[in-house]
């Protein structure tokens, strides 16, 4: 049944995915094209402002879908889309939601990475008779005899660098992923896509998080709610100064996330920032922006992967946001599968529910989420 | 890779007969049934003669035939051409989406729907019909055979029902038609509605049966084409293909063919089930509390298990502990086309609606395939099934130890 040169190329329908599926699909090997259908665009539609028709360029748009299957169709290769729409909302959606409720400001595109992109994938994947999974992130894994560790880094192309997104891999996983575009530049990319006669080598990439159309957290939580027959739970508060003093009061905390500016509601003579979100006593902090820096950190939920696990102080750069600059820091153990972490320079807006991502040099030593 | 093809529900390829009967249609006799000038008149005899052989498939008189695009026109027809606000319309819970979704669009508009839930073989008890009748009540569609489980609905006793209660009376009769005897005025039915694509015809092409009188308006305006019944230039090939392979399928009933399409479904099934962990969808038995089907005159209703008759081609099978879709790819890839659930409209999987009906919960239903054999199966067909499926099911079970029900 197995077919060990079988490689299943997850197919999203950009100029990424199609592009790998091409490359694959030259070097002889079987290809079978893979369009997880992770969450109907049109099922919030028309709810709280949400637009009617979804917007081109989304993930598992239909339109998406259908360039996804136009590839393939190119290519000459199987193509299948399967359904995980269960799965996502079990594991990205709700999540996200209750972070989002609970204070935190959650980034369901790793949730999405570890649960359905590479889980989920890899398990279709080898039902239907592929070792390997393939996909368009930019990242590089490569197998280090002398650590016998399957070792993630960061691309080529720096500015499309996804290992942020990726730290949760496991060492079988990686084993079982290509990532052809991890030594390749994005317009490198392109033209490889028009060398192959691919029509969307020109497509758009896409920013947004797949499932919540216009970006608008809030209307999208109010509407996934409504249609669940559930309430955005009454987390209306003290809007409070560092020292304790009252400022003013909001509405909700889950109109909050750590280091946001705008819609304090409070004036003030210097900006003010969110610098802590208390989800206990729907207290939020705000400050000024030196205020917002921190030297300390601490994550849990880890994944290692360039070391078997943390036994002893280690020097390394953490990046806390997908666009932030790793900083340098000093990661330590801290029991209970927790790391802290104490920064050489402070750093602006630590948000817990976000991921951090410790590197050495090009490669991921690990990653966990910030508590 | 020699491929089987067992999605006879989902369509049919042409038999040679028919693309030969269709052929001289697309270029030599080309002309407009409308038209006075010979050309025209080529394509009304043609017309004509397809329409003779569709009376005689339904029991109907020509001028009952409305020959149009295939099932989904005759079912939106049946309900949007004949219901108006105020109106009841009873259904049942696993009709085709194109009865499905013609009933939630008038419901909109004001008309009251009720869906008839299947007992758990498949089967809808006519009691339960009768039980929804109201006064208002103006039209009843029911499905002469269900596309996913193949199961023959009782619909004589629907239409005594239908007719002692003043009620119009719509099948859906686009799974049934070539696999059983088919006979509008035993069904009593006012409307019935085929598509050609499934019993080997080309795709595109239907016809409806419309009982004289009945007060259906048509969907389509335009020209007076069909007795203005249904407006736009006939499909001249695409009817003469329909009339050829309904011939066939009518000879297809009386020849032994049907007999053998059951022994090999037959033979498929009980392999299947074989299969550790399996089962039918749909039991080949029922109580029932009130009358019985009695379609083709084999048994009466009674208190005691009866059998539940399906159409000879159709068998759907559950397989625990795995995933559907998964398996229908995996088949595909070994060169087996099957069907699994109903498409979304991505192309991905939803679970059948139809067997969610039944009672099946969404695991089971996920883990459920259909395999519907063409007339031309063979017994090889069967074989290489038999050998790639319990392959490929020990394959995925072995490396899926997640336990069925761990997702809702």
């Amino acid at each position: 049944m197995t077919e060990p040169t079988t490689i299943a190329v997850a197919m999203s329908g950009g100029v990424d995915s199609s592009t790998v599926a091409a490359m694959l699909a030259q070097t002889g090997d079987a290809v079978v094209g893979l369009t997880l259908q992770l969450w109907d665009q049109t099922r919030l539609a028309g709810k709280h402002g949400i637009p009617d028709a979804p917007k081109a360029g989304r993930c598992c748009s239909l339109d998406d879908v259908y360039d996804a299957r136009r590839v393939a169709e190119h290519l000459g290769i199987p193509y299948y889309v399967v359904n995980q729409q269960a799965r996502f909302e079990r594991d990205v959606v709700q999540p996200f939601v209750d972070e989002y409720l609970a204070g935190r400001t959650p980034i369901p595109c790793s949730l999405c990475n570890n649960h359905l992109k590479f889980d989920q994938l890899l398990q279709t994947a080898r039902s239907i008779g592929a070792s390997r999974i393939a996909t368009g992130h930019y990242a590089v894994n490569e197998f280090d005899p002398a650590r016998s560790r399957w070792i993630l880094k960061r691309p080529a192309d720096r500015a499309k660098d996804q290992t942020y997104f990726l730290f949760g891999l496991t060492q079988e996983q990686l084993s079982r992923t290509l990532f052809p575009l991890g030594r390749l530049t994005k317009p490198e990319v392109r033209e490889i896509a028009r060398s192959h006669g691919l029509a969307l080598a020109e497509k758009p990439d896409s920013q947004e998080i797949c499932f919540i159309p216009g970006g608008d957290y809030k209307q999208f939580l109010t509407a996934y709610l409504e249609e669940q027959g559930r309430q955005i739970p009454e987390t209306a508060g003290e809007l409070v100064a560092s020292d304790g003093h009252v400022l003013g009061h909001h509405d909700g905390i889950s109109s909050f996330t750590v280091g946001q500016r705008k819609g304090l509601g409070v004036s003030s003579p210097t900006p003010l920032y969110v610098l802590q979100i208390d989800p206990a006593s729907h207290r939020v902090t705000v400050g000024a922006d030196e205020e917002l820096a921190t030297r300390a950190l601490r994550a849990g939920r880890l994944n290692w992967i360039s070391i078997p696990e943390l036994t002893a102080p280690m020097r390394v750069q953490i990046k806390i946001r997908h666009r932030h600059e790793p900083a340098w820091a000093t990661l330590e153990p801290a029991g209970a599968g927790e790391v802290s972490a104490t920064f050489d320079e402070p750093q602006r807006a630590v948000t817990p529910g976000q991921s951090a991502v410790f590197y050495e040099g090009d490669e991921v030593v690990g990653g966990g989420w910030i508590v | 890779m020699r491929r089987v093809y067992m999605d006879a529900n989902a369509t049919t390829p042409l038999l040679p007969e028919v693309f030969e009967a269709m052929r001289p249609y697309w270029t030599e006799h080309f002309g407009n049934a409308s038209s006075i000038h010979l050309d025209g008149q080529q394509a009304r005899t043609a017309l004509d003669r397809a329409r003779e052989t569709m009376a005689e498939f339904f029991n109907c008189h020509e001028a009952e035939v409305v020959f149009n695009s295939g099932g989904t026109e005759g079912d939106n027809t049946a309900i949007f051409g004949l219901l108006r606000p105020g109106d009841h319309f009873i259904t049942t819970a696993i009709e085709h989406s194109a009865v499905l979704q013609a009933a939630e669009r008038v419901a909109h508009r004001g008309v009251e729907v009720t869906y008839v839930a299947p007992l758990p073989s498949g089967l809808i008890d006519p009691a339960a019909v009768q039980a929804a009748i109201r006064p208002q009540t103006r039209l009843i569609s029911v499905m002469l055979a269900n596309n996913e489980t193949g199961v023959l609905q009782p619909v004589e006793e629907i239409g005594k029902i239908a007719k002692a209660s003043g009620v119009f009376f719509h099948i859906d009769a686009v799974q049934g038609a070539g696999k059983v005897p088919f006979d509008v005025r035993r069904f009593g039915c006012h409307m019935a509605s085929i598509s050609a694509h499934k019993v080997h015809g080309p795709k595109g092409t239907g016809a409806m049966f419309v009982r004289r009188g009945t007060p259906v308006e048509s969907l389509i305006v335009g020209g007076s084409h069909e007795r203005r019944q249904r407006a736009g230039t006939e499909n001249v090939p695409g009817i003469v293909g329909l009339a050829k392979a309904i011939e066939l399928a009518m000879h297809s009933l009386e020849d032994g063919t049907i007999e053998q399409v059951a022994a090999l479904r037959d033979r498929l099934e009980a392999g299947l089930l074989a299969i550790p962990g399996t089962g039918l969808n749909g039991s080949q038995t029922e109580m029932m509390g009130g009358p019985g089907p009695s379609l083709l005159g084999t048994w009466e209703g009674s208190k005691s298990p009866n059998p539940v008759l399906r159409v000879a081609n159709t068998t759907n099978i559950y397989f625990d502990q795995l995933e559907g879709e998964a398996l229908v790819i995996a088949l595909d890839l070994k060169g087996v086309a099957v069907s699994g659930g109903s498409a979304c409209h991505s192309g991905a999987t939803e679970p059948s609606h139809v067997l969610m009906a039944m009672g099946l919960d969404k695991t089971r239903a996920r883990a459920s395939l259909r395999f519907s054999l063409l007339k031309t199966a063979t017994q090889a067909d069967v074989d290489q099934v038999l050998k790639i499926v319990p392959e490929a099911v020990q394959h995925l079970r072995a490396l899926s130890p997640v336990a069925a029900g761990t997702l809702g």
